[in-house]
Parts: C-alpha cells; sequence; structure tokens
C-alpha cells in the first residue's frame, strides 16, 4: 500500500497538478481571507468567518477533482492498472493508497491555510474554538469530496470527465441543504437531507465537536471508498 | 508450476476462451501461439488474476489464482501487450517502486542490479521512462516483470513493434530466463516460437488446437512444401506446364511480374521434393527459372490442418487460375515465415 501511496503523491508534484492545485487554493483562501476578515474588520465589523469558509468550501468543490481525476482514469488509460492488479496487494489497500495520496495533499495545503490565522491572533482575540471547529469539518468535508472524486474517477478512464462529473456531483452535494427548504415531499427532503453534507456542518462552526456529523462523513468515505473497491471487482468478472 | 483446467472466458454471449486446458513445467519455455483475437491476452489476463474466469482453475505454483490470489501473484512476473510504464519516472524509479509494490524481500540494490544486467538498460537507468525508444520501454516491462524473481514469467507479445536487431535480443533473453524461470510467452509469428519455445500451445478461436512440443509442430509445419518460384515465360504456357508436373497439388499465380518473369506458388505433396524436377521440367520447356523461395507454412493453413477441416484444406483445393485465390493467398503471405534454402 505505502509503494502506490508514495508513487500517487510523488505524482501529484512531478506532474504539476499537486502544485496548481495547492496554488491556486492558496491564492483563492488567502484572497477571501484578506477580503472577509481583515479588510472587513477594519471598520470597526466583526470578522466573516462563516463567509471566508464558505469560499473555501467552495474552492474545494472546484479544485478537488483536479487531485482525484487521474487516480485510477490515467492508470486505466496508460495500462498501469494491469501492473497494480496483478501485483500481490489488495483491492481495497490499492483504492485507500490513492485516496490518501489524494487526501494527504488536500490537508496539507488546508494546514497551510492556518497560517493565516496566526496573522489574525497577532492583533485581535478570535474564538479559536469556532477556528478549530471549521478546520475539522472542513477537514471532514474534504475527506468525504475525495472519496466521490476517487469513486468517479474509477468509472472512466477520461481524466476530464472524471473531473467534471466530480465537480457535478459535489455541487449537486453542497446545493441538496438549500434545495431542502423548497420542497414539501418529507421522502424526497428525508433523501435530499441524507445527501447534504453541508447541513451537517454547522455544528462545528459553533466550536462544538459533533460526533453524529463525524460518523456521517466517515460513513460517505467509506461508502464511496467500498464503490470503487466494487467497481473494480466487477469489472474483473465482467 | 502453472496448471489452467477448463478455462472459460465469456463476454456477454462470446466465447473469448473456450474450454483450455494445459500445464506449464518447470523450467519450461512455452508459446502460445494464435491469431489477433484468439484469446491469448485473455487467457493471460486470467492466469496473472487480471481477470477473472467465467468458469474453470488456474493453478501457479500450487496456488489457486482466486482463493489464494496473492500468493499466486507473487510468483508470477507479466508483462502485459502494453508494458505498463509510467511515463512520469524514471527507470530507477520505476524499479523501485515496482520492487516495493511487489514487496520483495531481496537485497534491493543487488537484485535490481541483477536484472539491469540481464535486460541490458543500464545505461538508461537515470532517464525518465517518456524519453526512452520502444525497444528500451518494451525492456523496462520485461526488467519490471523480473522484480522479485517469480518461478513463471509470462510475456504477452514481447517482440511486437521492435526492430530485427531487438527482437533478436529479446528471444535471447527470453531463453536466458528459460533456464531459471517457467516462462509463458504468445505471438502469433510463428519463427518466433519455434526460436525459442520448447513446447507450443496453439489457440483459435478461443479454443487450445495443439499442445504440442516443439518439434513435432515443426514436423507439421514442414509437411506440405510451398514455394515461391520466379518463372519467365508466357504465364499461362507454364502454369499449364506446372500443373502437370508430377508431384505437384497445386499452383498459382501471383499477379507480381519482374520484368518477364511472373511469381507462382507451388505446392508439392508431403515428402516429395520437388525442386529437381522442377528445375529440370522448365528447363526443358525452355522456361528460365530466375527465383525459387521456399515458403513456410502459414499460422492459417497450421490451423486448418490442425482443425482437420477437410473442406478447407488448402492441399484438398482444385487448383484454380489467378483470380480471388491468387490474391488470397498473396495476403495470407504476411503470416508465411520464410526459410532458408537448404
Amino acid at each position: 500500500m505505502s509503494a502506490i501511496y508514495k508513487r500517487e503523491l510523488r505524482a501529484y508534484f512531478t506532474t504539476g497538478i499537486g502544485y496548481v492545485f495547492c496554488a491556486v487554493f492558496l491564492a483563492i483562501t488567502g484572497f477571501s481571507f484578506s477580503m472577509f476578515t481583515m479588510q472587513y474588520s477594519v471598520g470597526g465589523n466583526k470578522m466573516d468567518l462563516p463567509m471566508y469558509f464558505l469560499i473555501v468550501i467552495l474552492a474545494m468543490v472546484v479544485l478537488l477533482p483536479l487531485l482525484t481525476m487521474k487516480s485510477f482514469s490515467e492508470d486505466k488509460k496508460l495500462k498501469t492498472e494491469q501492473l497494480i492488479l496483478t501485483s500481490p496487494i489488495s483491492l481495497t489497500a490499492m483504492v485507500c493508497a490513492k485516496f490518501f495520496a489524494a487526501y494527504t495533499v488536500f490537508a496539507g495545503t488546508l494546514t497551510v491555510t492556518s497560517v493565516y490565522f496566526l496573522v489574525i491572533s497577532k492583533f485581535g482575540e478570535p474564538t479559536y474554538s469556532i477556528i478549530f471547529g471549521y478546520f475539522i469539518g472542513i477537514l471532514l468535508l474534504g475527506a468525504a469530496f475525495t472519496a466521490v472524486g476517487i469513486f468517479i474517477s474509477s468509472l472512466t478512464e477520461n481524466q476530464l470527465i472524471a473531473a467534471v462529473g466530480t465537480i457535478a456531483v459535489l455541487m449537486i452535494m453542497i446545493a441538496a441543504s438549500m434545495l431542502n427548504s423548497f420542497i414539501d415531499s418529507a421522502v424526497i427532503r428525508t433523501v435530499l437531507s441524507w445527501i447534504s453534507v453541508y447541513s451537517r456542518f454547522s455544528n462545528f462552526t459553533y466550536g462544538l465537536f459533533d460526533f453524529a456529523a463525524l460518523a456521517y462523513y466517515f460513513s460517505i468515505c467509506f461508502a464511496f471508498l467500498f464503490l470503487t473497491v466494487r467497481v473494480y471487482e466487477k469489472r474483473r468478472w465482467e | 508450476m502453472i496448471k489452467v483446467e477448463n478455462l472459460v472466458k465469456k463476454y456477454g454471449n462470446k466465447y473469448a476462451v473456450n474450454d483450455v486446458s494445459f500445464t506449464v513445467g518447470d523450467r519450461e519455455i512455452v508459446g502460445f501461439l494464435g491469431p489477433n483475437g484468439a484469446g491469448k491476452s485473455t487467457t493471460m489476463n486470467i492466469l496473472t488474476g487480471y481477470l477473472s474466469s467465467t468458469s474453470g482453475t488456474c493453478e501457479i505454483d500450487g496456488h489457486d489464482i482466486l482463493e489464494d490470489s496473492n500468493k499466486a501473484k507473487s510468483s508470477v512476473g507479466y508483462l502485459p501487450e502494453i508494458p505498463p510504464l509510467y511515463m512520469d519516472m524514471t527507470v530507477k524509479e520505476y524499479l523501485n517502486f515496482v520492487y516495493d509494490l511487489k514487496g520483495c524481500k531481496l537485497n534491493r540494490v543487488k537484485h535490481i542490479q541483477e536484472i539491469l544486467n540481464v535486460v541490458k538498460i543500464e545505461d538508461v537507468y537515470n532517464r525518465l521512462i517518456r524519453n526512452l525508444s520502444r525497444g528500451y520501454r518494451q525492456r523496462v516491462g520485461i526488467a519490471q516483470a523480473l522484480i522479485g524473481n517469480p518461478k513463471v514469467i509470462i510475456l504477452d507479445e514481447p517482440t511486437i513493434g521492435l526492430d530485427p536487431k531487438q527482437i533478436v535480443e529479446v528471444r535471447n533473453l527470453i531463453r536466458t530466463l528459460g533456464r531459471d524461470h517457467s516462462v509463458i510467452l504468445s505471438t502469433h509469428i510463428l519463427s518466433e516460437v519455434q526460436a525459442v519455445c520448447d513446447r507450443i500451445v496453439i489457440i483459435n478461436k478461443g479454443r487450445v488446437v495443439a499442445d504440442k512440443p516443439t518439434d513435432e509442430i515443426g514436423e507439421i509445419y514442414t509437411g506440405t512444401r510451398r514455394l515461391e518460384a520466379k518463372i519467365c515465360g508466357n504465364s499461362k504456357e507454364v502454369l499449364n506446364a506446372l500443373r502437370s508436373l508430377q508431384g505437384i497439388t497445386r499452383a498459382d499465380a501471383l499477379a507480381e511480374h519482374d520484368l518477364d518473369a511472373t511469381t507462382f506458388v507451388i505446392e508439392s505433396a508431403p515428402g516429395v521434393d520437388i525442386r529437381k524436377p522442377l528445375f529440370n521440367m522448365l528447363a526443358s520447356k525452355n522456361m528460365p527459372l530466375v527465383g525459387l523461395t521456399s515458403l513456410g507454412m502459414n499460422l492459417e493453413d497450421i490451423f486448418i490442418s490442425l482443425t482437420n477441416d477437410p473442406t478447407k484444406a488448402p492441399a484438398k483445393k482444385s487448383s484454380g487460375s489467378k483470380g480471388s485465390k491468387g490474391s488470397n493467398a498473396k495476403k495470407t503471405l504476411g503470416y508465411s515465415v520464410k526459410e532458408k534454402n537448404d
């Protein structure tokens, strides 16, 4: 497993995708951070943390698929999957290795953004529990998004389709919570609330640690990684 | 070492592999011969655990590829039809990656160095795979299959796309590998298996049509003699003269002219060396023979003779004039193997 993990992680930075992800993610978050916290609070306002983290999440929707799009589709296209699938390594280990490689790049980049809050702490007294809650929430949300992207990547050998498909699915998952208020049918609302990753997020924003949400994000992760393994098992039997 | 029993692979209603059984002994080189689409790659993909069979079993070194897949897989080195190379890695990084991937326990530096020596890729060790030529990529692919010193090495069309010099090198390499490993290689080139293999398994349309030691296949191969002759003179007259000569079972003119000479494909009855009578007859009729090449039996003919389908056997066909049959013969020449004139 560690062999694939290391190779994938390395490949993010030899192909440049990793750098593009880091650069654009940090540019977007850095810009919005300065907009919604520092400049905004100059006039005596409190900094607008929810707005900042909403932009972080939107940036993830667009940028995380960059990390996951090539996870399986490239292996499929270059036939390198034949090497991996004929090695003495389980499908689960292969899927997990690719998931963790993508997730490491994301989590690493997110960790860099914590520097922003060090700057803030120089000039004011932010509520650390809320910031910490947001970070935990974002990390969990990122894991769920990565798992979705990994799954979609295993369905196609075209990286572009994988990326666009993932963006579309992630947008639907984000929008599900907003749609909820417009729908009367209880059944549809229940279904929507299940895929609505964003509505689970709210407790973290109060600085509370929500075990239900933690379990929810873990199960989303697990479900999509499990589906990815199944995709490979099914292909073998086809 | 390898035991395959009643292997079946169905894609929808189509059989890609249909009831294939064979065994490969320790340190044996077995050639898997068949035209494109015969089921060679599918069989190899099942053997290596990349695909699962619809039914049938497949054992490698005593381990079932499905039940005990990790142990079976670690006894196999596999070079698929398209070498599974990561273009963004150097040869060094790639081989080290495969070493880790296979969970190899041998001394890393020494083992990789040995493989580099065997496949002769030391000079490109630090280069990016994307910048390597076809021949080098193929050799890196073979190197990858050798990592972990597996007991079984499976090579899917290892010489395809290589130039003649590289083909000879790869064949020599395979022969060297056969000293310590069981090797299965697939190809659609008859002379290739004859050159390197101890045993030949011929597969066509998903079925094994022959499984024989190489020398026995050779007998079938030389059973019918096919000659390509360039003869000067009126092509109709020459053709009539050829057909009237005893021992010739078939003669066709090809639409290939060289000055005033026409090319003919002649088949003689088994066990008859037609060359001397042919020369004497042509000389007496003043039809100069300007070229004579002996053609091997082509793969298609071997299939026909092996599947014993008398309606399709070329020897039984009534000889026809040039036309559809002539062009047909020409087409199949691509597959035929030219023998040296003795």
